[in-house]
């Protein structure tokens, strides 16, 4: 009898968990420094307001991201890997990439600056100096949009950190918060998104040490799930996200958007 | 220096978690409660599964009984990242499950839970009830009990004892962030749990928030234990008037 009783409410429980979910509802795969720098949470209610559209977040690093959208499980796509958001289009996972905002990455440091390279503007210099000094780096290592522009600016550097992995260059396979955690904790250099870094709360005495390289534009796009691949898609829902986003009042909405008094994203969506 | 700054986040994690409780923040009550309803729905099923598969085996004599005991306690140390991987593969609209739309929803997160917690529920009251029947076999081969009168009789006389094992099914899963966040997303008011919440605030670098976080669960797990000793209390009492 109890047990029957039990089921009874299991059951029910599940069945009602499987209505949770709203009909006009879409899954966004995103990046984090989306996520984390609180945008989503200024601009996704502005929307909901206007189209009564719910937009869930899914949050992951950029690789991730992609791969999560190739299951076909989000409809629409936030991520900052050009490349990687072109192939994802010319394998027909996308309908079309926008060009959405951008912001720019810096490498943030301890107020010791161990390497000497605060106040460079010169990322690869600042990259060869720190390599060459042995100082401390901890990257993403995590396939993300960060850990592969990272990867870039190694390769045009000069150098191969790959190759002194747990030694100066120490990759901590975590999001770009956990790795600012990681890197802080043991006094390590680091490339960040300067939207992640302004939110970050936990900053000790770091301070932006590399900035100002044209290098180091961060530029993130948005790309609807093509529903020729995800019958399961909310095409409707996913495009109006899409075109709201590219469109003068979404831009409006996140050049509005400031933390500490800081724009930390700047819309340059092409003029349809 | 950076010792007595972090004792000071740990002290402000203690006045943040009050705050948040005393000002009954309508975000958290619903990150709480949607905790609880996952995690317990979770415990539920996994004692629905796990006791009768525990209770057969404890009176089950067969051949291999030795290797599926190993391979029971062995599950008890399932990693929940690769539960979650696992039920990701199967739930994700590519994989095989994914025509019924579970993924990120907090049925996903039930199942992965479930799935997590059911080895220890079954592996821990096999031990319970075996122990039960060594104490008891002659008198039931004496009543010529059946298989099924047998174990509904050891179920019943080792509730008590097996109020724990869920507890400490129930203690997994409230704990637990790898299965979850990957199979629900952490999608604010929709799949955001506790254990979510704080491995977010982490990560956002709010680690006063984020300790804070963990010891509002930290209450609640307390609370939980706590409602069930006092009904095992309850019955106790009842049992000996």
């Amino acid at each position: 009898m109890l047990a029957r009783k039990l089921t009874a409410t299991a059951v029910a429980l599940v069945i009602g968990s499987a209505l949770w979910a709203q009909d006009q509802s879409i899954i966004v795969q995103s990046t984090t420094s989306t996520a984390n720098s609180g945008l989503y949470d200024y601009l996704l209610p502005i929307f909901q307001g206007k189209t009564g559209i719910q937009v869930n977040v899914v949050a992951v690093g950029t690789g991730q991201a992609i791969k999560n959208a190739e299951n076909c499980d989000g409809d629409v796509l936030l991520v900052h890997a050009k490349p990687s958001e072109e192939k994802f289009v010319a394998a027909g996972f996308g309908t079309a990439r926008t060009d959405l905002m951008y912001n720019d990455f810096v490498i943030v440091g301890p107020a010791a600056d161990p390497a000497g390279v605060a106040g460079m503007n010169d990322v690869q210099g600042a990259m060869s100096k720190i390599a060459g000094e042995g100082a401390l780096f901890a990257s993403r290592g995590d396939d993300s949009g960060t850990h592969k522009k990272e990867m870039a600016l190694w390769a045009d550097s000069g150098v191969d950190p790959t190759a002194a992995s747990g030694d100066w260059y120490r990759e901590t396979g975590s999001g770009m918060g956990a790795t600012l955690n990681a890197g802080i904790g043991m006094g390590a250099y680091v490339m960040t998104d300067r939207a992640t870094w302004i939110s970050f709360g936990n900053k000790q005495d770091y301070q932006i040490a590399v900035e100002g390289d044209e290098d180091m534009f961060n530029q993130y796009g948005v790309i609807p799930v093509n529903p020729a691949r995800c019958p399961s898609v909310n095409v409707d829902a996913a495009q109006t996200f899409a075109d709201w986003l590219v469109s003068d009042e979404g831009q409006g909405a996140i050049a509005a958007y400031k933390v500490a008094d800081q724009q930390l994203f700047f819309p340059n969506a092409p003029d349809s | 220096m950076q010792l007595g700054e972090n004792l000071h986040s740990i002290g402000e994690a203690f006045g943040l978690a009050l705050a948040l409780v005393l000002a009954g923040d309508a975000d958290l009550i619903e990150i709480v409660l949607l905790s609880l309803r996952v995690s317990l729905t979770a415990t539920v099923v996994a004692c629905l599964i796990g006791l009768p598969i525990g209770a057969l085996v404890a009176i089950g004599r067969f051949p291999g009984r030795n290797v599926v005991l190993i391979v029971m306690n062995a599950l008890m140390g399932l990693p929940p990242v690769v539960v979650g991987l696992l039920v990701y593969l199967h739930l994700s609209r590519s994989g095989p499950l994914g025509f019924l739309g579970l993924l990120y929803t907090p049925t996903a997160m039930i199942i992965a839970q479930t799935i997590l917690i059911a080895p220890i529920v079954a592996a821990l009251s096999r031990q319970v009830i075996e122990d039960l029947h060594a104490e008891y076999a002659e008198q039931f081969r004496s009543l010529c009990l059946t298989r099924l009168q047998t174990i509904q009789a050891l179920l019943w006389d080792a509730r008590y004892s097996l109020l724990t094992v869920g507890l400490a099914g129930f203690g997994r899963a409230v704990a637990e962030v790898g299965a979850v966040i990957i199979v629900g997303g952490n999608i604010d008011h929709l799949t955001r749990v506790m254990t979510t919440a704080i491995a977010l605030e982490t990560s956002k670098g709010d680690l006063a928030l984020a300790l804070g976080l963990g010891i509002v669960l930290l209450v609640i797990a307390l609370g939980v234990n706590a409602a069930v000793q006092s009904v095992r209390m309850t019955a106790a009492r009842q049992a000996y008037v």
